[in-house]
């Protein structure tokens, strides 16, 4: 266990290498300079505050659509927890587009309410746009996560509670709450890392984080020192992140006794606030970004724009998400059963190691394989392989973390019987731990999936030269303003991202 | 356990194996939508050729069918990487001797003059570098401008008529256009304008300019696309962006579009007109089927089809050009050399001291 987990450990260093290689080629001096020049620290200060922000946002979107969904009587709500799951497949340079010609002071919004006298609405630039695009396309990541906690939890607890005198909405707060801590802090750095890792949403909504600077240091002096410089800054503010959710997810592990249905509380006369509460969620985050969509589409059509056949890059996004998802999914077992079955401070290490690439830029990340890929393995380099690779140091702790919630709720005496019966480590793994941990290995699968579908930077970058996706097709035709053409792709994106989510919301009796 | 790590070295050889596959079989448009079907049956036969690698920062919309055709018709297999210039630019950089890259397609003449910095670019041949003037071209005949975009006034046909225009842009430090600007001054066709302010009317005037227009409370926009599509909206009333961005919407939203551009005149520092070029880099293996695509993007058919189909400016002499593009001829350039636009960090400096950036 602990040879694959080096391994894994060790690819996850790789870009940190990368970074302090190339952050100190001008030297020491250099370097620090760079880094407590005002407009760095400016920029520390701007995204530290904007990834607070969203993951609080997304805390108060997410937890109470997945308790609507997963344990009261909502009508539909096996489809709200579909529909709320949904705008994760939005890739950020979309959904970032989408809101500027949605609701931009002279948006689509406003032309729908100039009959009313509505001149312009108010500026969405800047950071509160950031936050509202960010908080829209993430919160399904804490949505997911807590979703599945609700629905694995066990219920004797809140039952007690109940039974004892507590108000439903007593035993909410003081029993339910508390147990989904652990859900809503691994929810929460998914959300917040996602928030320094992106570059769509900052960039078009014009907000100033580590990612845009990253981005202007190689577009305006094409100088990587400063850029490598910036980007260990936020490194270094991920391993305070990651010191943080360690200390927050709190010490206390929750198995469960046995799966069981729990009876859904009855909304009674919260039903209408919380169809409304649903609806504006689902209308803003997906039902106005595909609205645009379709609406780019059409408009393209009427004005004599032909739909090109885009199979070709849908079987290669498909391809390679799958790729991706599978090598992730088998990197992501050895690191999630040592943290999980041998804590300690180097298990943990690794586990914690393996959030850094998600934080990094798409950018950086491809930027530090093109150097070890076209220095160290000539081979490799511009194939699928180290795509392949990039996608899985990129995505990894998706796939880490829901394997790690699904072991956490197993019981390791199942394994420990299993030993004592005379069954070999690797016998156990196989016939135990890993059907036990199904679900979230199934679920990790399906979220490294999802974010392989939309990234873009490393697809670019690394991927071999002519090969296309459906993202690099739609950052093509939307960057040089062909939005019709960038229509088609992106529907077709969100389309087949949809099935994946779909069985990993609805997926609900197996444990 | 030591096991898994031999799969997965086993998974990514048999992955980039596969990769060598797609690659063959998706075609030098990449996959990128109508090129790919097209591609796939030439690319199987000239397939055991060289493979030219170009690298480019131009989009695969406007340069894929015009590289499809050299292929088509020089019978070279070409294989494209579409991407970011300044990424581009940064990975070329970091693969160093060990580049693929045969070409590199920028957008811009300062990724080209950074990667020229590095010695990283051959010299081309004199032949192909007199096609276009010489303002057009590297000084060191390392690179060489392909097609050229000139910088424009947008303005909101609704609110405004050219008469209402000022003639230079140096006037739009008046307060009266107060809240009614656009810019991007993150762009990198912006940033060059800018430095071209400074090379031909000195820093004292491109400070004063920034200042004035910062004063002016301008909207800020993040590129081009989103300046004019917001002139259009009447969010502002006058935007500084790139020439072609108005065909393109006119071609995708119809005349009823509600912006047209304006050329400032009498060689107005705000009428540059910057190059999109290319260069041959040293580790390329095909020198001579590199060659021969810069050649056949300087020949009258290539020119020809920047004219018409990207309503950029051809540089080459003699080319026609589109009827509703104003003429190269009649677009008054300053007197600026574009290899002297290459200190783009005195202008970001400039830029973040007048509190633009």
């Amino acid at each position: 266990m602990w040879v694959p987990a080096a391994v894994v450990a060790l690819a996850m260093v790789l870009p940190l290498v990368y970074l302090v290689v190339r952050s100190l080629s001008s030297g020491w001096a250099e370097a620090v300079a760079i880094a407590l020049e005002a407009s760095s620290l400016a920029t520390l200060t701007r995204t530290v505050v904007l990834a607070a922000t969203v993951t609080a946002a997304s805390v108060l979107i997410a937890v109470p659509l997945a308790w609507l969904t997963a344990r009261s009587d909502l009508p539909g709500r096996r489809w709200w927890a579909v529909l709320g799951a949904l705008p994760l497949v939005i890739p950020s340079f979309v959904g970032g587009f989408v809101l500027v010609s949605a609701f931009g002071p002279r948006g689509l919004l406003q032309e729908a309410l100039a009959p009313l006298g509505v001149e312009r609405l108010p500026s969405i630039y800047g950071f509160p746009g950031a936050v509202l695009a960010l908080t829209l396309f993430t919160y399904p990541y804490m949505f997911l996560i807590v979703r599945a906690a609700l629905r694995g939890m066990d219920l004797s607890m809140e039952e007690a509670a109940r039974s004892l005198g507590s108000s439903a909405y007593a035993a909410f707060f003081r029993v339910t709450l508390p147990q989904l801590r652990p859900a809503i802090v691994a929810g929460g750095l998914l959300v917040a890392l996602y928030t320094l890792s992106d570059f769509g949403a900052v960039s078009l909504l014009r907000y100033d984080t580590f990612t845009r600077q990253i981005y202007l240091q190689y577009s305006s002096a094409f100088d990587r020192t400063p850029a490598a410089v910036l980007a260990v800054m936020l490194v270094l503010l991920v391993g305070a992140i990651l010191t943080m959710e360690l200390w927050a997810r709190g010490r206390a592990g929750y198995f469960q006794t046995g799966a069981r249905n729990a009876a859904p509380v009855a909304l009674g006369r919260w039903r209408l606030p919380a169809l409304v509460f649903c609806s504006l969620v689902v209308l803003v985050a997906l039902v106005v970004p595909v609205g645009v969509l379709v609406f780019w589409l059409l408009r393209g059509l009427a004005f004599g724009e032909s739909l090109n056949p885009v199979w070709q890059t849908a079987a290669n996004s498909l391809y390679v998400s799958a790729l991706a998802a599978g090598v992730a999914v088998l990197a992501a077992l050895p690191v999630a059963v040592l943290s999980v079955r041998f804590p300690g401070r180097v298990s943990s290490l690794v586990e914690r190691l393996t959030y850094v690439g998600f934080a990094l830029p798409g950018v950086v990340l491809a930027l530090s394989l093109v150097f070890f890929g076209a220095t160290y393995a000539p081979a490799l380099y511009q194939t699928l392989g180290l795509l392949v690779f990039a996608y899985v140091v990129h995505f990894l702790p998706q796939a880490v973390g829901a394997t790690r919630a699904a072991l956490l709720q197993a019981r390791p005496s199942i394994e420990e019987a299993a030993r004592s019966l005379g069954r070999g480590p690797l016998s156990v793994m196989r016939t135990v731990t890993i059907p036990l941990a199904r679900s979230g290995i199934l679920a990790g699968a399906a979220l490294v999936f999802l974010t392989t579908m939309k990234e873009l930077p490393a697809t670019l970058l690394l991927g071999p030269t002519g090969f296309g996706t459906l993202a690099t097709q739609v950052w093509s035709a939307s960057s040089e303003a062909f939005f019709a053409r960038a229509a088609a792709p992106a529907l077709l994106l969100i389309l087949l991202s949809a099935p994946p989510l779909y069985l990993l919301t609805i997926r609900e009796k197996i444990t | 356990m030591a096991g898994l790590f031999g799969l997965l070295v086993v998974m990514a050889v048999l992955f980039s194996a596969c990769g060598q596959e797609e690659e063959d079989g998706n075609g030098g448009g990449g996959g990128e939508g109508e090129s790919a079907g097209v591609q796939e049956g030439e690319e199987q036969v000239s397939g055991g050729g060289e493979t030219l690698t170009i690298y480019s920062g131009r989009n695969a919309e406007l340069v894929g069918p015009i590289i499809d055709e050299f292929q088509e018709e020089s019978e070279i297999d070409v294989q494209v990487r579409y991407g970011d210039t300044a990424e581009l630019a940064a990975t070329i950089l970091e693969e160093g001797e060990n580049s693929p890259a045969d070409i590199f397609f920028a957008q811009d003449a300062g990724a080209l003059g950074a990667i020229g910095d590095e010695g990283l670019f051959t010299e081309l041949p004199q032949e192909d570098l007199d096609r276009v003037e010489d303002r057009f071209r590297s000084t060191e005949d390392e690179w060489v401008g392909i097609s050229g975009r000139a910088r424009v006034v947008s303005y909101n046909t609704e609110s405004l008529t050219e008469e209402d225009l000022p003639e230079s842009i140096l006037d739009y430090t008046d307060p009266e256009w107060e809240g009614r600007i656009g810019w991007a001054p993150t762009n990198g066709s912006f940033q060059a304008f800018v430095t071209g302010l400074r090379v031909s009317e000195g820093e004292d005037v491109a400070r004063e300019w920034l200042e004035g227009i910062q004063a002016n409370d301008p909207a800020v926009y993040e590129d081009n696309t989103s300046t004019l599509e917001s002139v259009a909206a009447g969010e502002v009333d006058v935007g500084f962006t790139n020439h072609y961005y108005l065909f393109r919407a006119l071609e995708e939203q119809g005349e009823g579009f509600g912006a047209r551009n304006y050329y400032p005149e009498g060689g107005d520092p705000g009428a540059l007109i910057n190059v999109a070029g290319a260069g041959i880099l040293q580790t390329s293996d095909n020198p001579e089927e590199a060659e021969a695509f810069i050649e056949y993007m300087l020949s009258d058919g290539a020119q020809q089809y920047f004219a018409e189909e990207t309503y950029e400016y051809p540089l080459v002499e003699g080319v026609e050009t589109d009827e509703e593009l104003q003429p190269l001829s009649e677009v008054e350039t300053p007197d600026v050399d574009l290899s002297d636009l290459e200190d783009l960090e005195g202008t970001l400096d400039l830029m973040q001291e007048t509190g633009v950036l």
